[in-house]
């Protein structure tokens, strides 16, 4: 597949967007600037990008409690999803929702979740709604490794692929469930496999090679949109951090992650592109000067916001009705 | 006595029985070598081994099935859900099968199962992590409901759950896990619907469990000194309910404010509530007040989740209007 430089290009800012942006929001979560739950993405950065990158701005994603990645690789802005990390009234969820569950329905994004394997359905959903309604569109859908294990994922691909639906699901198996590695949780290796049960193509790709990703996944799309239904794309992953920051890690034995920091796909995408003349170390390092700016003009931007007014705590949960506030 | 904190206490619980009894084991997502979620069983793991403390699969499903098959073949299984939310996950398992398959059988079976569900907000982990469903539970037949507030009490509730010989839903409080407590030498368990008046007094009777005692015993200092003499009541135990203890105190003080953290629609608090009215009504002189989180989900931003829990200023003011 002959990928254009323009989508190299494309995809190495995205993934260096995503990196900048985890590595800020890692230093301000440990200044303590904001709390709660907080899953970053580095080392990842491959998976959502290839994946968006194969995909149209009027397509779907469902995402996950790991969001982050997902969310600027589909369009979203560092401004609005740093102010949303801050509980901020100028986040994307006006600060109700936080790190886990930031949505961007004018991008196609349906929203990252907390509920491990909540968008294996949902996806399907999607799909059935563009299958319905007759678009070409399609629905990717990111879930973990560990997510294969809730029922949900079995009832996604059955659904997906009985109907027809077009779904692109997307395993980004980074070898862990929290603490629990793959061999303790599952009785197999390659999560693809599973395609087999539902009789649609699964296929496994190096994570961290973000060609391999956005191949499999343009083909994945192609079919999808002629109708033939989902694909299972298993993409070989790993997390540099913890689970969530704060994690302690106790339970990655020695080197590993060494070894897979050694696969970090963004320098290995940055040596093809000086390789093959796609960018010059030049134009790399003003697109990296670029990036960290918009990276900072995030931070400034959710410092600079307010908190939500807490009369707001009540209204969005219906579209027509306020719910009673309090008298304090 | 000594000093111990909530989260010590009930794994105190666990261990206790644990080595009583060699049937009684513990599952659920990374409660092994990590811990649990929040460090809940750290040290069993290492201490009981892999067959008696399992990590599972993300599979709420499967974690609370599992215990119902096991507690069916003579078990007696603690499984852990990191969140009261996911138990949505496994709600089937847990309603249609663990609560009704002794009745449907005729009394045949015996399901003896503890099911742990650390449970509210207050620590910014927004909608999907932050629930108090104890309605949901209260309301299913079959099913036993506890829900302690300290370290003592984890461990002698801890100690009864495991004994009993039917699912009973263990409910924990997330941010009360490092709250320290004295507790005895040697705790004796805890009868399922003894409640435990935290405070005596004559003039107005609070009733809660879990985080809210702590709320409730605030307002009542702040009520002290405005001449109001507040009765604290903690339940313990949902059900079995302590109706007796809290009809005596409806006696004494004719004043009821049952607090919780759950949405108000809907919740335990307006069980409560319709007991003492279909039972107490005319010892009531005012109201029955209900102080509960407002009826929305928990936001994320700090500001806006203090504003939706309910908190010891509300209970104050909820009871100043009662005079
Ligand atoms: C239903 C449910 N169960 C458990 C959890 C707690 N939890 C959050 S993330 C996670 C691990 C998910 O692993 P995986 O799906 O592989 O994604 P990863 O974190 O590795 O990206 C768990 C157990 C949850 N959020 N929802
Ligand atoms: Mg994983």
């Amino acid at each position: 597949m002959k990928i254009s430089n323009e989508t190299i290009i494309e995809m190495y800012e995205k993934m260096v967007k995503i990196r900048k942006f985890e590595n800020r929001a890692l230093n301000l979560f440990a200044e303590g600037q904001f709390g709660g739950f907080v899953h970053l993405y580095i080392g990842e950065e491959a998976v959502a990008t290839g994946v968006c990158e194969g995909l149209r701005e009027d397509d779907f994603i469902t995402s996950t409690h790991r969001g982050h990645g997902h969310i600027i690789a589909k369009g979203g802005d560092l401004k609005y999803m740093m102010a949303e990390l801050y509980g901020k009234d100028t986040g994307y969820c006006k600060g109700k929702g936080g790190s886990m569950h930031i949505a961007d329905a004018t991008k196609g994004i349906l929203g990252a979740n907390g509920i491990v394997g909540a968008g294996h359905n949902i996806a399907t959903g999607a799909a059935l709604g563009i299958q319905y309604k007759g678009t070409d569109q399609v629905c990717a859908c990111f879930f973990g490794d560990a997510s294969t294990n809730q029922s949900t994922f079995h009832e996604g691909l059955n659904l997906a692929s009985t109907w027809k639906l077009p779904v692109v699901f997307v395993c980004e198996n980074n070898g862990y469930g929290i603490s629990v590695s793959q061999a303790r949780h599952q009785n197999i290796t390659d999560i693809s496999q599973r395609a087999v049960s539902y009789n649609i193509p699964g296929i496994t790709v190096d994570g961290n090679d973000v060609f391999a990703v956005y191949e499999a996944v343009s083909e994945a799309v192609a079919r999808a949109r002629k109708g033939q239904g989902p694909t299972l794309i298993e993409c070989k992953t790993y997390r540099w951090r913890g689970h969530f920051e704060g994690d302690p890690t106790v339970y990655r034995p020695e080197g590993e992650l060494e070894q897979w920091k050694k696969k970090d796909p963004i320098p290995r995408l940055e040596k093809y592109m000086l390789e093959n003349q796609v960018m010059t170390q030049d134009e790399i390092d003003k697109l990296n000067a670029k990036i960290d700016a918009l990276v900072e003009e995030a931070v400034d931007f959710a410092q600079a916001s307010k908190f939500p007014d807490v009369s707001s705590a009540v209204e969005d949960v219906y579209t027509d009705i306020v719910e009673e506030g309090r008298s304090r | 006595m000594r000093e111990l904190t909530y989260g010590q206490g009930i794994k105190e619980g666990m261990r206790i029985k644990m080595l009583e009894n060699p049937d009684v084991f513990i599952f659920g997502e990374d409660v092994g070598l990590f811990g649990g979620c929040f460090g809940v069983t750290a040290g069993l793991f290492e201490e009981f081994g892999e067959k008696r403390v399992r990590d599972t699969p993300i599979s709420e499903g499967a974690i609370i099935g599992a215990a119902v098959g096991a507690a069916a073949v003579g078990l007696r299984p603690i499984p852990e859900l990191m969140f009261v939310d996911f138990a949505t996950v496994g709600m089937d398992q847990l309603v249609n099968q663990a609560a009704k398959m002794r009745y449907m059988f005729g009394g045949k079976l015996k399901l003896p199962m503890v099911v742990r569900l650390p449970s509210g907000g207050g620590v910014a982990a927004a909608a999907q992590h932050s629930q108090s469903l104890e309605a949901w539970f209260t309301h299913v037949p079959g099913l036993k409901v506890v829900y302690p507030s300290n370290a003592q009490d984890a461990i002698g509730l801890m100690l009864t759950a495991i004994d009993d010989d039917n699912p009973v839903i263990y409910l924990e409080n997330k941010t009360l896990y490092a709250v320290a407590g004295q507790v005895e030498d040697e705790v004796k368990p805890i009868p399922l619907g003894k409640a435990n008046i935290k405070r005596e007094g004559s003039d107005v009777t609070i009733i809660t469990y879990g985080k809210q005692v702590y709320d409730s015993l605030k307002a009542a200092e702040i009520l002290e000194k405005d001449g109001i003499d507040v009765e604290v009541i903690d339940l313990r135990s949902l059900y079995p309910l302590d109706t007796e203890a809290i009809f005596e105190s409806v006696k004494k003080t004719h004043k009821v404010v049952i607090v919780s953290e759950e949405a108000k629609r809907g919740s335990y608090a307006g069980e409560l509530a319709a007991i003492i009215a279909d039972e107490c009504f005319y010892e009531c002189d005012a109201p029955i007040k209900r102080v509960c989180a407002l009826n929305t989900p928990i936001p994320f931003s700090g500001n806006l989740e203090a504003y939706v829990l309910p908190n010891a200023d509300d209970v104050v003011q909820a009871i100043k209007s009662l005079f």
